[in-house]
């Protein structure tokens, strides 16, 4: 099926990522040959079988409800690119 | 021959009996990186290289013996990067279950990590943030991937063992590219607890070794239940190695015929042809078989593992670590951090992924391709019903030429079509050296078994070893 | 041209389990920022969940208690969205699965009950909690992974009182299994309403609105009759509604459009492969049915039963599981047979003790015997109604007893009648004015007399014994 640009900002824009016109030019044209071929799987009858979202036969996987350690705030913030004190700091949210 | 040409199994008996040190282990490959690195480049970050190694503080099992890791299984106090702009300078706070795993068994971790395609999305290793790999066996050539790394380092002598992953044939590609033994354990054999998720219904972790008896020992402790991961399987771990009994007469091998259609270089089929004789020749019973949806598997791989990793992949947002990029508010900081700190493979995927997931598509693509595995796990659940195991080539050709196929990502992805039927399935199976092309490079054997059956694989992996040479070969190319 | 407003209300509330949803951090409210956290619940690389097997227990208890359908089979999906709150930019929820439908709960609005479907109830976990500064956002995920569950109720709810009628009800209902803290000024549990208005008769449904932003019962009730003013004319003008998210602003007491540039949220739901199915069977959900704590309305029955209470009074006194166990203590304390006295002590002066202390029946510091003591003196004529009143404070501020009490205060009523005789024939005597003023009609003189009465016996006769013998005395004479 075709791709077409408003298809491919719009999914960049679900995905978050910017992308400069020539990047959605060649991004289309290669999504585009890739979706054509993965198209293919539209050929089979699939009607009564069960989607295998888990491929293990495993199911009810609980935890107990006992407390753990914690990080440290230090430790939980050691890698940020940007912080105040204890908080994790993002540029402010425009609506 | 030097320390670091040996296998794992031939130093633990000299650690075991005191003729060498654990140090002497690391001082050989620090020396061997020393010397090839600049030319393989199989690690990465390698600025400083004796102060990040981190020596194992018991001398149980491993007796301090460093295992290398691929950049994306996290390991506390040392960089964790996928080999990615996005992730650079992230440090994680804990440890992977399988470094644990190793540590407590008296491994060393060795403080350089292996390079590999970016969140593992390839099968080259040129998705790399730190550039290519080169093929030991010919610098010109791709080492695979997306462990590539990790199957150079041990292929180049620069690793005793390694740990690599495996979502579509990352440990067994670059294994088969490089002339060395990979694994992927059966899905929920071994915990991805730690492992930086790609798709998160296919990931395993797995040894890259230089024989199968080192990937039995080395798969035996990384595997296991671990609570920390719903994934993860409570069944006991055998003690592999009892499977290296070099004895596979009876044994019933499967051929599947799609595997062996247009696309499979002559060569390699040659190759992979006399190695099933050699089998036949020791007394496995070697029979036919149809996988009949073999076709689908690379649709429906790219489906499903894109749509799972445009969501695992979703949290690189530069929020809480790794690169953020310059920015006003907050949704340019997300569109320009992801932009730039992302590859073009990375983004390919992610948007192929998000759209098989967005609204009005999902149906046709995500919700069909889980149905479409559904059938191909059944064709696997037919043939295991009868055989032993199933044996193949592991990848339609032998390594190919850096940049050779990397404007053609669609030609690149139908390059995975030996292995990724099998972590579709879920199946465990090994990729061993069986020979090589005319241009002398590795040609691989794919060992698959029906699940939670790797004691087969083994046998039937080593029981070859023990009859070729093709696995002590060494190349002369660094 | 009448309009009927139609309600629907999904509401938040957060497990009061030890630890978060799907790590083992312990839940534990006012400490320093992202302390409470680990790599799992901060979504680091490489990390996974594991569900909280005393989450699903509560949610299952919640389920049943709303009369809902535990399904046999359920999951969890990821609901994909980027937000700073959301560390892993997906929220583990569940979409097409729920753990349980088709349930329902009663109001009593109008005096009688009427039945509102509870459409599904589901497992989520909560985001972190961002602080706007000016050019910045600061993020806390203390909150981010603490369990909750999402109960979605049908459009059947058709006024403000309804909807406030069905959040308490609902709260009353939570408190009772003890899975929540539910309060809505903590954060515990949290409302956004549906609202729509058609004309009246017909079946087709309105433009719908989303209210968002309402921190108290009374806010969404209010949010509502404001929705419901402000679209009711907007339709008498013949304007078009717009489908729209509005956020109530309790201060300027008015809804506030969300302008959004998005348009419909494309959330890409799909099954979460790092969690489990879950198989929940049919003796292990009885299990849990058996072991269900008495519910409100079962306990309201009861009473009624039991203890021959009102229906009205029943109500009132099951609202709140703490008071009602208090209630019922004192019920049983209380040897006489006719218990509505005691329960208008409960639901009239107590319960005015408690909001006065800003405070709830249960966390009153009184005997329960104590106060039963109390009730004693009035229904045996000792102590008049409005002493008794002043002495229940007194009780509740010193702890002293009610004997003690009105020893000290020298209350004691003078029912006895040759007491009251005596002074009743002085006052006769004093007052003779009055006298003739009743013997000539006017009622007002025998208050008069009997107000004298009062004052001749500090306050301490009976009024209703006095002014009894008094018109007796009176008559006779």
């Amino acid at each position: 099926m075709a791709i077409d640009n408003e298809t491919i900002k719009h999914v960049a824009h679900l995905a978050r990522i910017e992308l400069q016109q020539n990047e959605l030019e060649k991004l289309s044209s290669q999504l585009h040959d890739i979706i054509g071929f993965i198209d293919k799987i539209s050929n089979l009858d699939v009607e009564n079988i069960a989607p295998a979202s888990h491929i293990l036969p495993i199911s009810n996987v609980l935890r107990e409800d006992n407390p753990q350690v914690s990080l440290t705030p230090e430790k939980a913030l050691e890698n940020a690119p940007d912080k105040k004190g204890n908080f994790f700091s993002v540029p402010k949210i425009i609506e | 021959m030097e320390l670091n040409q040996l296998t794992a199994h031939e130093l633990l008996a000299k650690l075991r009996n005191g003729s060498i040190t654990a140090q002497a282990v690391f001082d050989a490959l620090y020396q061997r990186i020393n010397k090839v690195d600049d030319k393989v480049n199989a690690y990465v970050r390698r600025g400083n290289l004796e102060n990040t190694a981190q020596k194992s503080a018991n001398q149980t099992e491993l007796l301090g013996l460093p295992v290398t890791i691929k950049d994306n299984i996290c390991t506390e106090g040392l960089n964790t990067e996928c080999c990615s702009k996005i992730l650079q300078g992230f440090r994680p706070p804990y440890d992977a279950t399988v470094i644990n795993n190793l540590k407590r068994s008296g491994a060393g971790i060795f403080g350089l990590k292996a390079n590999m395609d970016e969140f593992a999305f390839g099968s080259s290793t040129e998705n790399s943030y730190f550039g290519s790999t080169h093929n030991p066996w010919n610098l010109d050539c791709v080492p695979g991937g997306s462990s590539g790394g990790s199957a150079a380092a041990v292929a180049a002598d620069e690793a005793i063992w390694a740990l690599g992953s495996d979502t579509g044939g990352s440990i067994r590609q670059p294994a088969s590219f490089c002339g060395v033994v990979g694994l992927k354990p059966t899905y929920g054999r071994v915990s991805r607890f730690g492992l930086i998720a790609f798709a998160s219904s296919l990931d395993q972790i797995g040894p890259i070794t230089k024989d199968v008896e080192d990937a039995a020992i080395l798969t035996r402790i990384i595997a296991g239940f671990d609570p920390n991961d719903s994934t993860s399987v409570n069944q006991s771990v055998p003690d592999y190695t009892k499977s290296l009994t070099n004895d596979i007469k009876g044994l019933k091998i499967a051929i599947p015929k799609e595997y062996f259609v247009e696309g499979l270089d002559p060569e390699v089929k040659a190759v992979v042809g006399e190695a099933v004789n050699k089998l036949a020749g020791l007394g496995a019973v070697i029979k036919p078989v149809t996988l009949a949806h073999t076709e689908y598997a690379v649709p429906v791989y790219y489906i499903i593992a894109t749509a799972e990793a445009s969501s695992n992949l979703a949290r690189f947002d530069g929020v809480q670590y790794g690169f953020r990029a310059k920015s006003d508010n907050l949704i340019e900081m997300y569109k320009k951090t992801r932009a730039e700190g992302f590859g073009d493979e990375a983004k390919r995927r992610i948007m192929l992924g998000t759209f098989a997931l967005s609204h009005g598509y999902y149906d046709a693509y995500y919700l069909r391709a889980l149905k479409v595995r559904t059938l191909i796990k059944q064709d696997f659940d037919k043939v295991f019903s009868e055989f032993d195991c199933i044996v193949a080539p592991t990848s339609p050709s032998a390594a190919f030429k850096i940049g050779e196929r990397a404007s053609d990502p669609l030609k690149m992805y139908l390059s995975d079509i030996y292995t990724i039927s099998v972590n579709l399935a879920g199946i465990p199976a090994i990729s061993i050296p069986c020979g090589f092309t005319k241009n002398k490079l590795p040609v691989g054997l794919q060992i698959m078994a029906g699940a939670f059956n790797e004691e087969v694989i083994f046998k039937v992996g080593h029981t070859f070893e023990q009859n070729t040479e093709w696995h002590k070969l060494k190349t002369t190319k660094i | 041209m009448k309009f009927q407003t139609v309600i629907g209300l999904e509401v938040h509330l957060q497990l009061n389990t030890k630890t978060k949803a799907f790590c083992g951090c312990a839940i534990d409210f006012g400490q320093a920022p992202n302390s409470c956290v680990c790599p799992v619940c901060l979504g680091f690389p490489g990390t996974l969940p594991v569900y909280n097997k005393e989450a699903l227990n509560s949610a299952i208890k919640v389920a049943l208690a709303f009369n809902c359908q535990v399904q046999e089979h359920t999951k969890f999906d990821r609901k994909n969205y980027f937000y700073p709150d959301l560390p892993k930019n997906y929220q583990i929820s569940q979409y097409d699965l729920p753990l349980s439908r088709n349930g329902h709960m009663y109001i009593y609005t109008e005096n009688k009950p009427k039945c509102i479907g509870i459409t599904r109830i589901h497992l989520e976990e909560d985001a972190g909690k961002l602080i706007h500064e000016e050019t910045n956002s600061l993020v806390d995920f203390n909150r981010t992974g603490i369990p909750l569950i999402e109960i979605v109720s049908e459009p059947d709810l058709n006024s403000p009182q309804e909807a406030f009628d069905y959040l308490t009800g609902l709260k009353s209902i939570i408190e009772y299994l003890d899975v929540s803290d539910c309060d809505m000024e903590k954060g515990s549990l949290r409302c956004d309403a549906n609202i729509s208005l058609r004309p009246e008769g017909s079946s087709k449904l309105g433009v719908k609105t989303e209210l968002k932003n309402m921190n108290s019962f009374k806010g969404v009730k209010d949010a509502l009759q404001f929705e419901t003013e402000r679209q009711t004319e907007l339709l008498l003008n013949n304007e078009q509604l717009a489908q729209e998210t509005r956020l109530w602003d309790a201060e300027a007491g008015r809804t506030v459009s969300m302008r959004s540039k998005e348009g419909a949220k494309d959330y890409r739901y799909f099954p979460d492969p790092d969690l489990t199915l879950f198989n929940i069977d049919k003796t292990f959900v009885e299990g849990i049915r058996s072991r269900l704590p008495e519910l409100p309305y079962e306990k309201m029955r009861r009473f009624i039963k039991d203890y021959s209470l009102s229906e009205y009074d029943a109500k009132i006194l099951v609202s709140s599981k703490k008071d009602s166990q208090f209630a019922e203590e004192c019920i049983k304390i209380y040897s006489e047979k006719d218990k509505k006295p005691l329960v208008n002590w409960l639901i009239g002066p107590l319960l005015q003790e408690a909001k006065v202390r800003k405070t709830v029946i249960s966390e009153l510091k009184i005997e329960k015997k104590e106060l039963v003591n109390l009730i004693g003196f009035v229904q045996r004529q000792e102590l008049s109604g409005l002493s008794a009143k002043t002495v229940l404070g007194q009780m509740i501020d010193t702890g002293k007893s009610a004997e003690l009490l009105i020893k000290e205060g020298n209350l004691l009523q003078v029912s006895n009648l040759d007491d009251l005789n005596k002074i009743i024939e002085t006052v006769i005597a004093l007052n003779a004015k009055s006298v003739d003023d009743f013997k000539a009609g006017k009622s007002n003189a025998l208050m008069f007399l009997v107000g004298q009465v009062m004052k001749k016996s500090s306050g301490k006769a009976n009024p209703k014994i006095a002014g009894d013998l008094l018109r007796r005395r009176l008559s006779n004479a």
